[in-house]
């Protein structure tokens, strides 16, 4: 089960941190496509990842349980884990 | 069968609160089915199994919502409401309570005339600290969840929470049972904490206290601490800010000591007691997380000291022949108070030839006269005098101003000894100033602060220096321990 704590902080800060620096090339790095789960989502991604492999990246692929909400906390540590650097697609 | 929060007991009538897993309960069963019959608006709250007892409407407490909220500390419970309010209740069984409450005679003919009840399960101590959590009104800080990959304790540091040791995760069961040791409102604002000024709740010290791994009952000694350090006098953003390696230093008086097992003996300045090591830490962790003051950013300190993960100590009042230091500043021997000063890392004073309180008071002087640099004058102290060297004092009858009063006669700098340039040495006194042939006092007036702790056996007493003394630097701060 996740944990849950009590911010001990003055809260000033935004809970969601940073995002890291965006990269100067994809070569070699580890790309995450995050489906959100709406229809045809996936072939847009399809295409995506066939693009990035062109350009040497490697390609994970992450589906959200449903769009109408955030991506859960692990699937966010998950990706942030894996990869450099993440595209998140929206389609219908 | 339905969920049921407290607002929907009955304004008017009888309410039972029962268990399965209670022998009294089950025997009571046939009494609640009889009381049923005369009184069909009887509520019947069960905490654990719905189909029990086997009457039609049994509530099921499935949150145990209604328990919590009614107080309920034993199963059976009885109790009687009118306009909505309780008006009676009588817990365990007793067929005399249970008929005077419900107007009924004859109740459970076939059972003994009493028998005690069980624990609610809504005081169960696996239970209570959730329960509180969930139902007290709720924290008001912003929650954090992590991943469950994630290690929560790694994700602590990651945060920045951390002053580089592990934390206890402050989760909102572990806050709401440390608020419980204070009876202060968990919106009270402590203080104001330097350097950010940020206003500093009683909650937000709590989850702070938690981390640091205090127990509930040290909680009024973190808040009182916090409150020490965190106004003009002692002046903590000046403290962080500055590249002299000092830090709050925190020292206990009162019968609290006793009651938290702090310690004020044997290795009272090191490592091993719970209260000692996590009070001074969770005021200096709310420094950091609160206020902001965090090494490399406002804490600008060249070499800081160990103490800074917060040196927090007791004094021995009861081994000791002299007032204590917070009789000394104005407050009764039954007054729990916590003093804030700024120190460095303690230094010894080794004397073990002394026997006199002559030779040991000067003897100890001269430690004191290196005190930062032997030429540099003006700053406070701290002497921690440990009991086999205080045994010289008591044994020559000397009372504290005696002593103080011989100890500053060895305190004094010949100004031309301490004469920027003299002995090739640059640091001193700037020439010029009018002072040559004078002496100068080492500690200002009311700058020595004596205090009586160590172990039983050793003939090494302590100084800890201060940093700028007064209005320009920090003056030590006393606060009442409020609970």
């Amino acid at each position: 089960m996740s944990v849950t704590v009590l911010d001990p902080t003055d809260e000033t800060t935004p809970q969601v941190r940073e995002r890291t620096a965006r990269p100067e090339s994809l070569a070699g790095l580890t790309v995450g496509l995050l489906d959100i789960s709406k229809p045809r989502g996936n072939v847009f991604l399809d295409r995506v990842e066939h693009k990035l492999s062109e350009l040497d990246a490697t390609v994970v692929r992450f589906t959200k349980p449903t769009f109408s909400k955030p991506a859960p906390a692990d699937l966010r540590h998950e990706i942030s884990s894996q990869c450099d650097a993440v595209i998140e697609a929206l389609a219908d | 069968m339905a969920e049921h929060s407290f607002a929907d007991l009955p304004a008017d009538g009888l309410v039972a609160v029962v268990k399965r897993d209670c022998a009294t309960c089950e025997m009571v069963e046939p009494v609640l089915a009889q009381l049923r019959e005369t009184n069909p608006d009887l509520m019947i709250v069960t905490q654990d199994d719905p189909s029990f007892p086997a009457i039609d409407g049994v509530v099921h407490d499935a949150d145990l919502a209604v328990s919590w909220h009614a107080d309920i500390e034993t199963v059976p419970t009885l109790m009687k409401r009118s306009a909505g309010e309780e008006v009676e209740r009588t817990v365990g069984w007793s067929r005399d309570q249970w008929e005077a409450l419900t107007g009924t005679s004859g109740l459970g003919p076939e059972l003994p005339d009493q028998r005690p009840g069980c624990g609610s399960m809504s005081v169960d101590p696996d239970r209570i600290d959730a329960l509180n959590a969930k139902f007290s009104g709720g924290a008001s800080s912003r929650r954090v969840e992590f991943a469950e990959l994630e290690d929560e304790f790694e994700a602590m540091f990651e945060r920045g929470w951390s002053d580089g040791l592990p934390l206890v995760p402050p989760t909102p069961e572990r806050v709401a049972r440390m608020l419980s040791g204070t009876s202060r409102d968990p919106s009270d604002v402590v203080a104001i904490v330097p350097p950010n000024l940020i206003e500093a709740s009683v909650e937000k010290v709590a989850i702070n206290a938690v981390m640091a791994g205090c127990k509930p009952e040290y909680l009024p000694v973190v808040l009182a601490g916090l409150e020490a350090v965190c106004n003009d006098d002692f002046n903590m953003h000046g403290v962080l800010a500055t590249t002299m390696g000092v830090g709050p230093i925190l020292i206990v008086n009162g019968p609290i000591r006793r009651e938290l097992e702090m310690n004020s003996g044997m290795n009272v300045l090191g490592q091993g007691n719970r209260a000692n090591a996590t009070i001074g830490r969770a005021v200096q962790l709310c420094v950091r997380n609160l206020g902001g003051g965090r090494p490399g950013e406002i804490d600008r300190s060249t070499h800081g000291q160990p103490g800074k993960l917060g040196l927090c100590f007791a004094e021995d009042e009861e081994g000791s022949p002299w007032t204590s230091l917070a009789e000394d500043r104005g407050f009764t021997a039954d007054t729990n108070t916590v003093t804030a000063f700024c120190g460095e890392a303690p230094r010894i004073v080794f004397d073990q030839m002394s026997r006199t309180a002559e030779s040991l008071t000067a003897s100890i002087a001269q430690v004191m006269l290196g005190n930062v640099h032997p030429r540099i004058s003006g700053m406070d102290t701290v002497l921690v005098l440990c009991p086999e060297h205080m045994a010289r004092f008591s044994d020559a009858g000397w009372d504290k101003a005696r002593f103080e009063t011989e100890l500053r006669s060895h305190l004094n700098l010949d100004v031309d000894s301490i004469l920027r340039g003299v002995d090739g040495i640059g640091e001193g006194i700037p020439a010029g100033l009018g002072l040559e042939g004078l002496q100068l006092p080492k500690f200002p007036e009311g700058g020595i602060l004596p205090v009586h702790a160590g172990g039983p056996a050793g003939l090494f007493s302590s100084v800890i220096g201060g940093w700028v003394s007064g209005p320009m630097g920090s003056v030590p701060v006393t606060k009442e321990i409020v609970r």
